[in-house]
């Protein structure tokens, strides 16, 4: 099912509070789904903001929300029964290739989108998770795959960037004549996926990356969204290294809610308010 | 290619404001699939949020929109204004304010940023005090159209509502007050669409406008009324989505035709394929669009004026500030 026109009104079924900051909403209803899709949540009277599907059956659905800003909190703070709308799912998803040697990178809540592709990957995939610490690690005991933790504080695997093992591992393959990756997928922070995105063009590995921008339509007609030439509501949010190259806003640029352009520090703060 | 105010438009299609129009690098993408003439988003006086979401819904056949005229304001583009001066693109700057003044004010800026036309939203349904005054009025539309028109250097189109409760007078006031060109129609409505599970509307505005296949009959008979008002050019809009709804359009005497909505039905590439689906029609039809224009008025309107919109915009600097 898709519910791409008026908001479908569900019952939130089932919620699971993973840490003081993160939360999964479920939904008893099929949707049409492929990972790295997104729905509009409204919360009537509140807000409608967009949430990447991080769990998915036949039919059950789950979004995870990280309470940061106004919005988020209230949506945490939902309870089984309480009625909110659903739009969706839009956006494209990721191209999901077969080959085991591909990487999954994520930082912090850039886990939810990632996680129902992780479950589609062939489980010989390199997986690496950073958080601030041990405490924001989402989902601990859910995927076969083995997963390479890093946090700031060293609470939990290694000390320091996503990119540190990203780039060992990369090294280590060259090293020993194995096959080099066929795809890295990451999601989180902007200047994480950029990072990740320029290690990659250096190594010369495709990767792709799913981006966040305000948005309002979530079908390609308001331009709140826009990077550069491209509609992230339409033709991302995930977009491969080819597109990302051409896109001079990546990592730099993103608009306001009143369309302004300006840097994305300033956009970043402003989300988290 | 065709001539539209002395200006060269690759072919007659019309990106509808609002739609995608924010930055520099959308607007060549759009124009580079396939549109003549691409419009910005409504440009305001004073930077502004809009609405809280739900700000757009779709509802099948047509949707119900209350952004609010989020804008950044004409100050705060300089990123963008330096970006579009080297445009390689036909540009429809479209603004919007409160007062005549701040009307006059936007638009003396965003002239000397050197659009190929300027747009007044006279129109818009989605704010409290912005706008769509303007457009129900004849006395209101030709004030804030003299006073554009006088602080302007180049082409001003005034774009109205269907909320008019006799749009033909107002594209007459504006035709009288200096205006170069009609553009027709802004959202119709508004309306509103509840929710009867969570017992409120769904827009977080309450009210709408509507755009969208839904509204086209509304806006084939707005361009009608306004082509026998009128000898300017109508860029008509309102729901079209396919190359035969911008023959129809052409029927009731639009020069152009705009599309804002089509794209959330046929992606980006719609201006291509209307584009193809037009001209097919008119060779199949052995006729040009010119020749169609305005035909649905019968024979009784002989005079087509300068419908095709050729005449330089130069010709007319006479008429500038005499209304
Ligand atoms: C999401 C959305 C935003 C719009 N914003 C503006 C605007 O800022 N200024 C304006 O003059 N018209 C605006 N419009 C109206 C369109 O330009 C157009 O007149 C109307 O949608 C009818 O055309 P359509 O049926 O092809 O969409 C907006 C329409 C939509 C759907
Ligand atoms: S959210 Fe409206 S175009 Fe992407």
């Amino acid at each position: 099912m898709t519910f791409d026109q008026k908001p479908v009104m569900l019952k939130v079924a089932e919620k699971t509070e993973h840490n003081p900051y993160f939360a999964t909403l479920f939904f008893n209803c099929p949707i049409d789904f492929h990972p790295g899709q997104f729905i509009m949540l409204w919360i009537p009277g509140i807000d409608e903001k967009p949430y990447t599907i991080s769990f998915h059956t036949p039919a059950r659905f789950g979004i995870t929300i990280e309470a940061k800003g106004i919005f988020s909190r209230r949506a945490v703070a939902l309870s089984p029964g309480d009625l909110v709308g659903i739009r969706g799912p839009f956006g494209n998803g990721f191209d999901i290739i077969s080959s085991p040697h591909v990487a999954v990178v994520a930082g912090g809540c850039g886990m939810a989108p990632l996680a129902p592709l992780v479950e589609r990957l062939n489980p010989n995939l390199f997986f690496i998770h950073g958080a601030r610490t041990k405490q924001f690690i989402l989902y601990p005991d859910r995927f076969k795959a083995k997963r390479h933790f890093t946090t700031d504080d060293g609470s939990l695997g290694q000390k320091g960037f996503v990119t540190d093992l990203l780039e060992n591992e990369m090294k280590h393959r060259t090293e020993k004549s194995l096959p080099s990756f066929d795809m890295v997928y990451a999601c989180g922070p902007e200047i994480m996926m950029h990072a990740v995105f320029t290690l990659c063009e250096t190594h010369g590995i495709a990767c792709q990356v799913s981006l966040e921008r305000y948005m309002r339509c979530g079908f390609g007609v308001c331009g709140a969204c826009v990077c550069s030439d491209r509609v992230v509501c339409t033709d991302g949010p995930v977009f491969t290294s080819e597109q990302l190259e051409k896109m001079a806003d990546f990592n730099r640029t993103a608009l306001l809610k009143s369309g302004r352009a300006v840097p994305l520090d300033d956009y970043v703060t402003w989300r988290c308010q | 290619m065709i001539s539209f105010l002395g200006k060269k438009l690759q072919n007659p299609l019309v990106l509808a404001s609002g739609i995608l129009g924010n930055s520099a690098d959308i607007l060549a993408r759009v124009h580079d699939a396939g549109c003549g003439l691409v419009t910005m988003k409504s440009i305001g006086p004073a930077p502004r949020d809009g609405h809280k979401n739900p700000t757009v819904i779709d509802m099948g056949g047509g949707m119900i929109n209350a952004v609010g005229l989020p804008t950044p304001g004409y100050a705060h583009m300089d990123a963008e204004w330096q970006a579009l001066a080297n445009r390689k693109f036909p540009l429809n700057a479209s603004i919007y304010g409160g007062s005549v003044e701040e009307f006059v004010r936007v638009a003396r800026f965003v002239s000397d940023q050197g659009p190929d036309f300027i747009e007044i939203n006279i129109s818009c349904p989605n704010s409290d005090c912005h706008g769509m005054l303007f457009g129900v009025d004849e006395k209101s539309a030709f004030a804030v159209t003299s006073a554009v028109k006088k602080a302007i250097d180049v082409p001003l189109i005034a774009k109205l509502t269907p909320a008019a409760p006799d749009i033909g007078r107002i594209a007459k006031a504006c035709e009288d007050a200096g205006a170069d060109a009609i553009c027709a129609i802004n959202t119709a409505g508004p309306g509103m669409v509840i929710d009867i599970e969570a017992k409120m509307p769904v827009l977080a505005f309450k009210k709408g406008g509507l755009s969208g296949p839904m509204i086209k009959p509304i806006a084939v008979r707005c361009v009608y009324d306004i082509f026998a008002a009128v000898s300017i050019p109508v860029i008509g809009l309102g729901g079209i989505t396919t190359g035969e709804d911008a023959v129809e359009m052409f029927m009731a005497g639009a020069t152009l035709a705009g599309m804002g909505s089509a794209v959330r039905y046929r992606g980006i590439q719609v201006f291509d394929q209307v584009n193809q689906e037009l001209n097919t029609w008119l060779a199949e039809h052995h006729t040009t669009r010119d020749a169609i224009i305005g035909t649905a008025h019968g024979s009784a309107r002989a005079d087509m004026g300068d419908r095709a919109g050729t005449t330089p915009f130069a010709a007319r600097e006479d008429q500038k500030g005499t209304p």
